[in-house]
């Protein structure tokens, strides 16, 4: 597969998966407002928080209410990562390299992208039913993995594709609940409230993962939630989960066995997941949780220029060749 | 369990509408063309009389035969389809241009089997004593050396590239996809416009356009038989693999597009997908060990042949257009050295000359010993002064157009312009009589197309595909272009024409008789 090609894919897929991630975010936190009659206007901004962008919220919309952090995370399209701006570029991505997608896959990004583009361009400048509208850009990513997995070959296609996902998605775990996180423990001793157990409840919902927990570890308990976000190898949006698809998926580009590595991408992510197997989550808490992440976050950028070194940029580009407007990002 | 609200609600509603249209239609009469005119012009579907063509009288009889408002319906979900599918076309202007969907009208046009052979078989001999042509005017000139084309014309022909002089692409082959624009005038004749032997386009909306009538009137569709165009890309892979260098078995085929933004995208990732070639651009290429490659993420992989969309000055900064980003550098030494197969070959544009164009009757009769079997349409040469008069006295009933210049850009259309046009294009004129011919404004053909719920003639052209590889293939029909405004002659996609599906009808014996007698 041509390195352009591959690199599109990677990026389609990843901005794929945070449209959903953000319409998740969204989704959750509309129904924990109905939930929790009353409650504090500050429930809007982690959400920004999440994303790392405040500077930028704070500087276009002033004090975060629902209204003004749905549009910002939604519908505006100045802001790079809002719903609408991810569906753009995605659907760019998908368009450049849609002789490589199954048409199935390609014609759902096509709808969700006019399905988005819509709602920015009403008159009302915003979803007539939020619910319906996060729930629908929810469910087609869904839908795009799910034909994603059925019409794929497991060749470069899916393995790019699959990367992108997974990559994507653990970053938006890891940032989810470290904006969670200082807001619910600000310290480790501290034992929560119902109202805590709301919170933590809906954070799980947000990630697909309640019914789960309640299955497989019960009762609520901080240490429990992290758990299964971070080390657990079976929860499908773990980081642990995440990371080893993702370390899976490329290394079926090389054919090299897990336990060492070929190029700087497996070397990179085997070490992150050797990592994550072998943490005990009071250890996570020993060294502070955001302390924890931060650093996961910082091997997870690693992950991608890695890749990016040893996938899309592996030859200098020929005499007079014009490197700009390839990378969509 | 999620629900796809937005859509499911559109869908219902849709078919709400359909189930209600179908309920009232015994109250109503069905829809007619009773109304419809022929206007005095050559009409596609019915004669003067306003009887239907022996080819197009089934597909008449069926439209007759909806309930009122359902052809309408169709034409929706039709752009629907096209909407959901994003078939789209990019037009330029603006900063990064603007993508639109492609315009097609539901009422196809039939050609009858018969007339659509004789027009085939004119094709045919067209494509081949063109190619003679070319090859000729890169090797010894004959053509020039026996007088028949001034030898000036040749060498200030902006196709012509010096660079071509004494290749040797694979059978003496040169022009493997063209896309000869055909017309019809007010007595039927089908004339050539031109015979877009660079990059001609369309093709793929002409596969979308037939998936789309099969989808939408396909109780019309399975009554006649319509000559398919589904191989057209089978085709296009056999005609790529016949021109692999020497020795390689399993060639391993690219497209070459300018890219995202070139109004032909969308045709040229369908294309790469339907013969499962990599669509690369520029900057995917190198040449590599004397051999033309490809970045993959598994490191440089090489191209045996390369179906290139992008112009002849752009591929090669070395040898063509120094400025070029589109070509890759090194490009022709491959291809010169035989290690690479590239349609078409570089230099064909140089019958793409709309003087040269002129004198395709002469190649004709010289190449082949033949005459010609499909007319060209009469051509004034400004270059000879006499013609430039003619031209410059009659601007006002003539089209005008430059020699070099495609996509309907750059041309008079005489009857439909202002004086102040004129005056200025006659200055245009007289500053470079070379690059300019007139031709009189033919009356063209037209086809009822669905406006609301009337149908209403418009003007069409016809551009069919013919691929030359070891053998040619001639699609049946091709790419019916629309006019979409009423009286307009411009049916180029940029400029606000529509498309219609083809369909070359072939049916019982009487029919060509009849067709011969109307």
């Amino acid at each position: 597969m041509l390195s352009r090609v591959a690199e599109n894919i990677y990026w389609m897929s990843r901005y794929l998966e945070r449209a959903a991630s953000v319409a998740r975010l969204l989704d959750v936190n509309l129904e924990l407002a109905l939930d929790l009659p009353g409650a504090p206007g500050t429930m809007w901004a982690p959400l920004v928080d999440v994303t790392g962008d405040r500077p930028l919220f704070n500087a276009a919309y002033g004090a975060p209410t629902m209204e003004r952090v749905s549009h910002f995370l939604t519908l505006d399209m100045q802001y790079p990562n809002s719903i609408v701006s991810c569906m753009i570029k995605a659907r760019e991505n998908a368009r450049i390299v849609r002789d490589h997608l199954p048409m199935e896959l390609w014609e759902e990004i096509n709808a969700l992208y006019h399905f988005v583009l819509q709602a920015a361009q009403s008159q009302e400048g915003a979803p007539s039913n939020p619910g319906a509208f996060y729930r629908h850009v929810k469910g087609s990513g869904m839908l795009l993995g799910g034909i994603a997995q059925d019409a794929m070959m497991e060749g470069e296609l899916w393995r790019f594709f699959r990367a992108g996902r997974m990559l994507e998605r653990a970053d938006k775990t890891s940032r989810i609940l470290d904006v969670k996180y200082f807001i619910l423990l600000p310290d480790v001793e501290y034992v929560g409230t119902p109202y805590d157990d709301i919170q933590w409840a809906a954070l799980l919902r947000s990630l697909g993962g309640f019914q789960s927990y309640r299955r497989f570890y019960g009762r609520i308990s901080p240490a429990n939630v992290v758990h299964m976000l971070v080390l657990d190898g079976a929860f499908p949006r773990s980081i642990r989960y995440c990371l080893g698809e993702a370390d899976h998926s490329l290394r079926g580009l090389t054919g090299s066995a897990p336990g060492g590595y070929v190029n700087a991408a497996e070397r990179v992510l085997g070490q992150v997941n050797a990592m994550l197997a072998y943490t005990e989550i009071d250890s996570i808490f020993l060294q502070g949780l955001h302390e924890f992440i931060d650093g996961l976050q910082a091997r997870m950028n690693d992950v991608d220029a890695a890749i990016f070194e040893t996938f899309f940029a592996p030859f200098p580009s020929a005499p007079g060749g014009n490197g700009s407007g390839r990378r969509t990002e | 369990m999620f629900r796809f609200c937005g859509r499911n609600g559109m869908w219902m509603a849709k078919e709400r509408m359909i189930a209600g249209e179908l309920n009232q239609s015994h109250v109503r009469s069905p829809m007619r063309f009773s109304e419809y005119q022929v206007d005095g012009f050559f009409d596609e579907m019915f004669d003067a009389g306003m009887k239907a063509r022996p080819a197009a009288k089934m597909l008449a009889e069926r439209i007759e035969k909806l309930p009122v408002g359902e052809l309408r319906l169709r034409q929706q979900s039709a752009e629907q389809a096209l909407h959901d599918m994003g078939i789209t076309f990019y037009v330029y202007g603006g900063e990064e241009g603007s993508e639109r969907i492609w315009p097609f009208d539901i009422i196809p046009r039939v050609l009858d089997g018969a007339e659509w052979d004789r027009v085939e078989r004119g094709l045919r001999q067209r494509i081949v004593a063109i190619n003679h042509f070319v090859h000729d005017v890169y090797h010894e000139q004959k053509i020039v050396k026996d007088g028949i084309v001034p030898e000036e014309l040749l060498r200030s022909a902006k196709g012509f590239l010096p660079a071509c002089v004494g290749l040797e692409p694979p059978r003496g082959v040169w022009c493997h996809v063209t896309g000869s624009d055909l017309v019809r005038d007010a007595d039927g004749t089908f004339y050539v416009l031109e015979d877009n032997l660079r990059v001609p386009s369309g093709v793929s909306y002409v596969l979308a356009n037939r998936d789309l009538m099969k989808r939408t009137l396909p109780e019309v569709f399975n009554r006649v038989s319509v000559r398919p165009v589904a191989d057209y890309p089978t085709q296009l892979l056999n005609m790529l693999e016949s021109i692999a260098p020497e020795g390689v078995d399993a060639p391993t085929i690219a497209v070459l597009t300018p890219g995202r933004f070139n109004s032909a995208y969308y045709e040229h990732s369908l294309l790469a997908r339907e013969i499962g070639a990599e669509l690369v651009e520029g900057e995917d290429l190198v040449v590599a060990d004397g051999a033309l490659c490809m970045r993959t993420t598994r490191g440089l992989r090489r191209v045996d042949v390369l179906y290139r969309r992008v112009n002849d000055e752009f591929l090669d900064p070395q040898v063509f257009r120094p400025d070029s980003v589109l070509g890759v550098p090194g490009l022709m030494d491959v291809y010169r050295a035989g290690r690479l197969g590239l349609a078409n070959a570089p230099g064909t544009g140089v019958a793409d000359d709309k003087v040269i164009y002129a004198f395709v009757p002469d190649m004709i009769r010289y190449y082949l010993g033949e005459e010609m079997l499909l007319p060209n349409v009469p051509t004034h040469l400004c270059y000879k002064p006499e013609e430039l008069a003619y031209t410059l006295e009659n601007l006002e009933s003539l089209v005008v157009k430059p020699a070099n210049e495609s996509g309907g850009y750059g041309i008079l259309v005489g009857p439909k312009s202002t004086r102040a046009e004129r005056e200025a294009f006659a200055e245009r004129l007289k500053a470079d009589p070379r690059n300019y011919i007139s031709q009189p404004t033919l009356s063209l053909s037209r086809a009822p197309v669905l406006v609301e719920d009337r149908v209403e003639g418009r003007h069409v052209d016809l551009r069919p595909f013919i691929l030359y590889g070891e053998e040619i293939y001639v699609m049946p029909g091709g790419l019916t272009r629309v006019a979409l405004q009423p009286g307009s002659l411009v049916v180029n996609s940029s400029q606000g024409g529509g498309s219609k599906d083809t369909w070359v009808v072939d049916g019982p014996a009487e029919w060509a008789l009849e067709a011969e007698h109307a």
